[in-house]
């Protein structure tokens, strides 16, 4: 069983606690991804996982076994770095042999080995190429090919889409994904992506501050967000949080309609929302505004599909809605998600 | 990315490496001192050792012929402060590396500066820039010996003709005065290059963006220089600085090869005096004694520097 | 029109500048060249002008600078010295220009300007007790004396210059051929040190050009004419008593600054950048 394991993991740095208690368990073949955001710990955490960093306290078992005292190329991973890091000086037939001939393959067997990677990722007509002469893509595939050489256990991955541009990096996400299920190693792969994140992975985990906020299915920490701070960093724009009272109501913005356009909503809350700005992204409008009456004043958004057709002008106040089962409740002080309360 | 994938199954992708567990080699904690370890000791043998030698040299009465190492307390250092030659030297340790370093900054800043634009010929001008401070010190100071030769003086011959000066022409190194100017001349000459090309470098550092937003902002010329410019290579000068200042203090060649310290030792330095003084002269103890009087000099130097580099966020 | 005037003001500042400064700079080496090929009557006749010839160039002060002078010697002398000490300096400072930039944290910044300070003791204090130590060690008048001190003030200056480079190389590189299978040592090895290739050679030859620059410990340490280097045969024993053979001596000049200085100009952009990472990183 090829899976990963983090049990009770802190990285202190002098003053500065990276990573506060980390307990994570991957199933054998999934995507799993660290979601989070710049200096949430997770970038840490993945270079334990990989050897590069001792952890202060706690254990790293991979496959099993604990992988603490091992250095980073007698523990069967892969990584791919943000930057890719090709050996420069290399060719990319060089490049993929590379790991081949550092851990003692035979000679025979590396042209093999090195064009059935090359032809995974159709680079087979680089392979005399530098690093230097090839596009951003191109690398890409380079790295993915120098890691998926010696066949990993688990594969690690550091932001890697975030060098390429914005076209490039939705094919990429398909390509990746498509590749990952394919060939079933456990992956795990570090973002400050939310879309990249819910785009990829089995399951997310989502960290703050060097703790775990929340382990879940894109599913389960879009719609039951652990806390105020999950609620926030998923979803775009992120959900709206609201004070009333002892506790923080929250909704998403395409949750968010305008009461005369949902049938059958007597029964739900009523807000009166006053417009400041409306954005047309051409398949939804952002409505910008602040809620008025109960709710003194604060700032909420709502997204309207170009199917609703409602004319919103602003300056103009409205009286919004969200169905009762969407709306999430928080304890004002610990931010944590609580049950249901009224309004 | 279509065709089909095999991997090899399972059991066999998720055994371990049986071997390399963590050797020396991967422990950051030894592998560290083991690649700094012997050039920390060469430099501990072939300069701290000395060094301590020379502190016990200049109090005792050791000379070069071998005899005594009698400690004499401090009779080197007060035996060698009332003398007019080590006072003149040190007047002249001070004058020449405060004279030549205010030259140099000045003249490297406008060098570099006029080196900023493109054009024609620039690559050869570098190199013509460069072949004072790559050529080995002797020879361009020999060379310069020669320029100021009493007699057959290049230099004489030109003023001459440009009308300056009538009959023999200047003793450029027989006098005083000339003989400092002359030493400090070819101080200049041997050192803008290298300050120049620092801060050349220095200049190029800053991103293009600080100076269209000082255009735009209205700054003249001087106010862009002094206020944009000036602060932001202020590190690498005084890096600069700081090694014109440790080389202006401690050189023997351009003197010993130029004058000889005179006339009449009045273009000695601390340095070459300590070599005339232990060397020649075969006092080992006095000439390390006169050559310890450098270091405090240096170390405020450097102490100074750091200080000031520590605050503008250097190291 | 008055920023017609402050352009061309500004421009012939400029020119007025660079021009004066480039001509100070190289005249030397310029009247070096012309001395060494002046027949000896034309060049000490005081009424001839020094920048014509007025007699045909002659080759006599080169001939009498290799074939009369132990030059030669002392050019070999010096590339002994030189590349020997290249070696070693290489040795030494490539390991702890790694090791300085990676490998350590604090004590590592806190070594690496204790190196960088050693550049105060000058060899101005140290070659008086030096002068004992090669005496006690048998090596007075050897050059091995040289190649034994000089490392001490190449080391430091080259271990600061690598480290700038390898500061400059990208971690990442490294780690990924961690994961790949080496060791940090073996990394180094077969990752970091082929792509800095070139700051080495920067390295070399800037310790080569300090070689060849050093007086005080090879005036202070060998004494017979035979063993010289370059730079202090050229000064001192070029020279008869009072007679000074120019048009030999400026020959000998020559030859020892300007191929070097052609060499180095080759290298003098990768020296800088080490140089300034250095320092400001």
């Amino acid at each position: 069983m090829a899976t990963v394991e983090t049990r009770g993991v802190k990285k202190i740095f002098g003053d500065v606690v990276a990573v506060n208690g980390v307990d994570l368990l991957t199933r054998d073949g999934e995507f799993l991804v660290l979601l989070g955001p710049s200096g949430c710990g997770k970038s840490t955490l993945l270079r334990m996982i990989a050897g590069f960093e001792q952890p202060t306290e706690g254990e790293l078992l991979i496959g099993g076994t604990v992988v603490n005292d091992l250095p980073p190329r007698a523990r069967k991973i892969a990584m791919v770095f943000q930057s890719y890091a090709l050996y420069p000086h290399m060719t990319v037939y060089k490049n993929i042999a590379f790991p081949l001939k550092a851990q003692g393959i035979a000679r025979a067997l590396i042209p093999q080995k090195v064009e059935w990677a090359a032809s995974l990722f159709g680079i087979g007509h680089l392979l005399e190429r530098k690093p230097r002469e090839l596009s951003g893509g191109e690398r890409q595939r380079v790295a993915l090919a120098r890691a998926l050489v010696r066949e990993p256990a688990v594969f690690l991955l550091d932001e890697p889409l975030s060098n390429l541009d914005a076209q490039l990096r939705a094919s990429a996400r398909d390509e990746l994904q498509q590749f990952q299920r394919r060939i079933g190693t456990t992956t795990i792969y570090v973002t400050h992506d939310q879309v990249e994140a819910m785009g990829l992975g089995d399951r997310i985990v989502v960290m703050k501050s060097g703790v775990v906020r929340q382990i879940g299915t894109p599913q389960d920490i879009y719609d039951e967000p652990a806390d105020t701070f999950v609620a926030g960093f998923v979803g775009s724009p992120p959900m709206n949080l609201v004070r009333h009272r002892d506790y923080i109501l929250g909704f998403r913005p395409e949750d968010f309609h305008p009461k005369n356009t949902v049938s059958g909503s007597a029964k739900a809350p009523t807000f009166k929302f006053n417009v400041t700005r409306v954005e047309y992204l051409g398949a939804d409008r952002l409505i910008y505004g602040t809620l008025i009456g109960d709710f003194s004043d604060q700032k909420v958004i709502a997204r309207l599909p170009a199917t609703v057709t409602v004319v919103i002008e602003p300056g103009t106040a409205y009286d919004f809605t969200v169905p009762e089962n969407e709306v999430r409740f928080f304890d004002i002080s610990t931010e944590l998600r609580i049950r249901h309360r009224p309004i | 990315m279509k065709s089909p994938v095999s991997i090899a199954p399972a059991t066999q992708r998720s055994r371990l490496h049986p071997k390399s567990r963590f050797s020396v080699v991967d422990q950051e904690r030894w592998l560290g001192p083991l690649l700094i370890g012997p050039a920390v000791l060469y430099i501990f043998l072939l300069v701290g050792v000395p060094f301590v030698m020379a502190l016990y040299y200049s109090v005792s009465n050791t000379t070069m012929g071998g005899g005594t190492m009698g400690f004499v307390g401090l009779r080197n250092f007060t035996n060698v402060i009332g003398t007019p030659k080590f006072q003149t030297a040190l007047k002249n340790t001070i004058t020449f590396g405060l004279i030549s370093q205010v030259l140099i900054l000045l003249l490297s800043n406008a060098l570099a500066l006029s080196l900023q634009a493109n054009f024609p010929g620039k690559r050869l001008i570098r190199f013509l820039i460069l072949l004072p401070w790559v050529a080995p010190i002797s020879i361009g100071t020999i060379a310069w010996l020669w320029i100021f030769d009493s007699t057959y003086s290049v230099l004489n011959w030109m003023l001459r003709l440009a009308g300056l000066i009538q009959g023999q022409g200047y003793m450029w190194l027989g006098l005083p005065h000339l003989a400092m100017g002359s030493i400090i001349a070819v101080h200049i000459w041997r050192q803008l290059p290298l300050a120049t090309v620092i801060l050349l470098a220095g200049y190029g550092s800053i991103p293009q963006d600080i100076h269209d937003a000082a255009a735009v902002d209205g700054a003249g010329f001087w106010r862009h220089f002094f206020q944009v410019t000036l602060p932001l290579i202020l590190p690498i000068s005084l890096v600069a600085l700081l090694f014109g200042l440790i080389f202006t203090f401690t050189d023997i060649v351009i003197i010993y090869n130029l004058t000889r310290g005179g006339p009449f030792d009045t273009t000695q330095v601390l340095a070459s005096l300590a070599f005339y003084t232990g060397i020649a002269g075969g006092d080992l103890a006095e000439g390390a004694a006169i050559a310890l009087f450098l270091f405090p000099l240096l170390l405020a130097v450097a102490l100074g520097f750091l200080v000031i580099a520590h605050r503008t966020e250097v190291t | 029109m008055v920023e017609r005037i402050k352009i061309w003001g500004a421009r012939s500042t400029r020119i007025g500048i660079l021009g004066g400064l480039t001509v100070f700079f190289a005249f030397p080496f310029v009247w070096m060249l012309i001395t060494a090929f002046k027949r000896t009557a034309d060049l000490y006749d005081l009424k001839h002008n020094p920048f014509l010839f007025y007699e045909l160039p002659t080759l006599e002060h080169i001939e009498r600078l290799f074939y009369e002078t132990l030059y030669g010697q002392w050019l070999l002398n010096t590339a002994f010295v030189g590349v020997l000490v290249v070696l070693i300096t290489l040795a030494l400072a490539v390991p702890a220009g790694y090791a300085l930039a990676r490998l350590t944290g604090n004590w590592g910044a806190k070594l690496g300007i204790g190196i960088f300070l050693t550049y105060l003791v000058p060899p101005t204090l140290l070659f008086i007790p030096l002068s004992r130590v090669v005496v006690n060690l048998h090596l007075d008048d050897s050059l091995w004396s040289l190649v034994l001190v000089y490392p001490s003030f190449t080391v430091p200056f080259s271990a600061w210059l690598m480290m700038g480079f390898f500061k400059a190389i990208p971690k990442d590189v490294e780690e990924a051929a961690m994961i790949d299978g080496c060791s940090r040592l073996g990394a180094f090895i077969k990752v970091v040190v082929p792509i800095s290739l070139s700051g080495i050679l920067t390295v070399a030859i800037f310790s080569f050009t300090l070689v060849m620059q050093e007086f005080v410990y090879a005036v202070t340490f060998i004494s017979s004419v035979r063993n010289l280097t370059v730079g202090v045969g050229v000064p001192t024993f070029l020279v008869h008593g009072d007679v000074y053979f120019w048009g030999s001596l400026m020959a000998g000049c020559f030859i020892a600054s300007v191929p070097v200085a052609i060499l180095y100009n080759f290298f003098v952009d990768r020296f800088i950048a080490g140089f300034t990472m250095g320092a400001i990183k």
